[in-house]
């Protein structure tokens, strides 16, 4: 059952990320300030664990993006369906599209009876 | 009522610069790549000076600077210190309303908060660590007759600091004062949404200081912010942030052994106990001002009373005052000095508050007020308004378990004292909390079972700087504010003196 997918604006902005950076990820962020958003990082730059849950992988043409989040988070998130979408912005934590004057954001949407 | 007059126009108390480079050894230099980034203000959306991008040529350069600082600065005594930091805390009380109209126009905060809040906390927190640095002693512990240990503090070396938007000059004075009144010297990254008004600062004080004692390299996290944060030449990394990149900085800063200090938000609870609604008096009036503390700084405030829980016998009355007190906020031109409640910080801030509005909604809570974006109109149509919004619902909600940042509060009833507490707990996060009743031991009892690092108990979003700051569970790691902040800029150098004349006899 996918819990995750993208915006086409998104997986335009993903596609300039990959020709920069090579392959990609995204673990979701809790807390403060640029927190609660979607954090694109190179493949392998943050370290997941038994900690955190794969939520899916975003395909954009012939390339994958894996989405992660912490368990715990997940825990608090599992009834929800999250689209990534991008739009002009600043906050980043250390997110690659920050430069670009853009901000990976999470729309959520209750997952449906028969997708639970 | 009075206004400020915006940056940019003749009689403004503060005049941006058309471009900020960073401050490195003292002086301002241009990025090495000379690439530079607009900073817009959120009050209209328009850009109002452009900052230096940088990058780890940056970086390094400022740790260069920094490392040829440190050991003297480090040297100095307490005394000297002391004596910068005071006349730091004199500079900025002097250029009070310059610096808060600085900061007003770059966050979208209410000037009457910079006013009245973020600089004279900045004066008191230098003046604090000058006074909490003179009083800090070592320690003697006799081992025995001829043994002793010697405890003595010595400085990390350099350290890097990096800044949150949410209040630009407020958390880079938490983090700055007690690095300096220790003896470091600091490369500081402030938050790219907010690079600017900490430069206005800077300028003021350049001269107190030593050059490369405090070294500022603006620019973006995955540009700047990386290279600082997992250099080897720095002896400790602080961060305020969220709880992704916190756990970053962990994972770089395990590679080079280095300790962290992490603030990294919270989803705070706000009990309010049936007693506090016994008569209709002062008390009760400070309740509802604490209910409505939720909206302070636009809600961007990593404290932010995000989820109040109030008690079955009092809750229809209490809400029905409570939505009165939230719509009597006054929301306006965050110059005007009657304006309670300014700009979200900036666009994606926004869009992430609408987008957790939609899912609140979705999710069956109810919207008691707000719930939309606010255009104010005019020249303010550009900014980025949020009307302070009351969610009824239930604890498992993501509303009421994701901070999001903006004036929001989610609101839900407890019947009793062990609900109250474990609905208060089941949270990730644990930085602050509020408890409210006229019970004392009741009040007592709420604020030590509540898992979070500061519970104010009948009062809501004070700072003083002799009070501990710091989370409980996947709020952070570590304090800021208070005496102890300094043991997280110091080593423990321990000097263990035999005085004795005789072998020990084993060889």
């Amino acid at each position: 059952m996918p819990r995750v997918d993208l915006t086409p604006e998104a997986a335009d902005v993903l596609r300039g990320l990959r020709a920069d950076h090579g392959e990609l990820m995204f673990h979701q962020s809790g807390g403060c300030c640029d927190g609660s958003a979607p954090m694109c990082y190179p493949l392998g730059e943050f370290r997941t664990g038994g900690s955190d849950v794969h939520l899916g992988d975003l395909s954009v043409d012939e390339f994958v993006v894996p989405v992660w989040m912490s368990a715990a988070q997940f825990e608090y998130w599992s009834h929800t369906h999250l689209t990534i979408d991008v739009v002009p912005g600043r906050g980043s934590g250390f997110s690659l599209e920050a430069p670009l004057g853009v901000r990976f954001l999470v729309r959520s949407r209750l997952l449906t009876d028969e997708e639970l | 009522m009075a206004k400020y007059a915006a940056p940019g126009q003749p009689d403004s108390v503060v005049t941006f610069r058309d471009r900020y480079d960073h401050f490195i050894g003292g002086e301002y230099v241009p990025p090495a790549k000379g690439q530079y980034f607009a900073n817009p203000t959120p009050v209209t959306g328009e850009d109002f000076t452009e900052i230096a991008r940088g990058t780890a040529e940056d970086v390094e350069r400022a740790l260069d600077a920094a490392h040829g600082a440190a050991r003297a600065w480090g040297r100095t005594s307490v005394a000297d210190r002391a004596n910068v930091l005071n006349k730091i805390a004199d500079r900025i009380e002097a250029n009070l309303e310059k610096l808060a109209v600085a900061e007003t126009w770059e966050n979208g905060k209410a000037v009457r908060e910079t006013l009245a809040a973020d600089l004279p906390l900045a004066v008191d927190h230098f003046r604090y660590f000058a006074g909490a640095i003179r009083a800090q002693e070592g320690g003697i512990s006799q081992i025995d007759e001829d043994l002793i240990a010697y405890h003595f503090h010595e400085p990390l070396g350099v350290v890097g600091q990096i800044i949150p938007w949410n209040f630009p000059i407020l958390m880079a004075v938490w983090k700055l004062a007690p690095a300096l009144a220790a003896g470091n010297a600091v490369v500081l990254k402030p938050a790219e949404q907010t690079p600017a008004s900490i430069h206005v600062l800077m300028e003021l004080i350049a001269d107190l200081l030593p050059p490369g004692v405090v070294n500022i390299v603006n620019g973006f996290g995955v540009e700047a912010g990386k290279p600082l944060a997992s250099s080897r030449r720095v002896a400790k990394v602080a961060f305020t942030g969220e709880t992704t990149t916190g756990r970053l900085i962990m994972q770089y800063a395990s590679e080079n052994i280095i300790p962290v200090t992490l603030e990294l938000g919270g989803k705070s609870p706000n009990v309010f106990f049936a007693d506090v609604a016994a008569q209709r008096d002062a008390f009760y009036d400070k309740a509802l001002e604490g209910f409505t503390m939720f909206a302070l700084n636009q809600g961007e405030v990593c404290t932010c009373p995000s989820r109040a829980l109030v008690q079955d016998d009092i809750y229809d009355s209490f809400m029905a005052d409570a939505v009165e007190r939230t719509k009597a906020i006054k929301q306006g031109h965050p110059l005007d000095t009657e304006t309670m409640i300014g700009a979200q910080a900036s666009n994606d801030q926004l869009e992430k508050i609408l987008s957790y509005i939609d899912i609140g909604k979705q999710e069956g809570a109810r919207v008691l007020t707000g719930g939309d974006r606010a255009d104010l109109g005019g020249e303010l149509s550009g900014g980025y308004y949020v009307n302070p919004t009351i969610f009824e619902g239930d604890n498992k909600m993501r509303v009421f378990q994701e901070e999001i940042f903006g004036p929001v509060v989610s609101v839900a009833r407890f019947s009793d004292y062990d609900d109250a507490l474990k609905t208060a707990n089941d949270t990730l996060y644990g930085l602050g909390a509020g408890v409210w009743s006229r019970d004392g031991s009741v009040a007592y009892r709420a604020g030590r079972d509540i898992q979070a690092g500061r519970v104010w108990v009948n009062n809501y979003h004070a700072y003083p700087a002799h009070a501990a700051f710091g989370g409980y569970k996947q709020s952070g790691i570590g304090r800021e504010n208070h005496r102890m902040m300094l043991d997280h800029y110091q080593q423990t150098k321990n000097l263990l003196v035999s005085y004795s004349q005789n072998a020990l006899g084993f060889f």
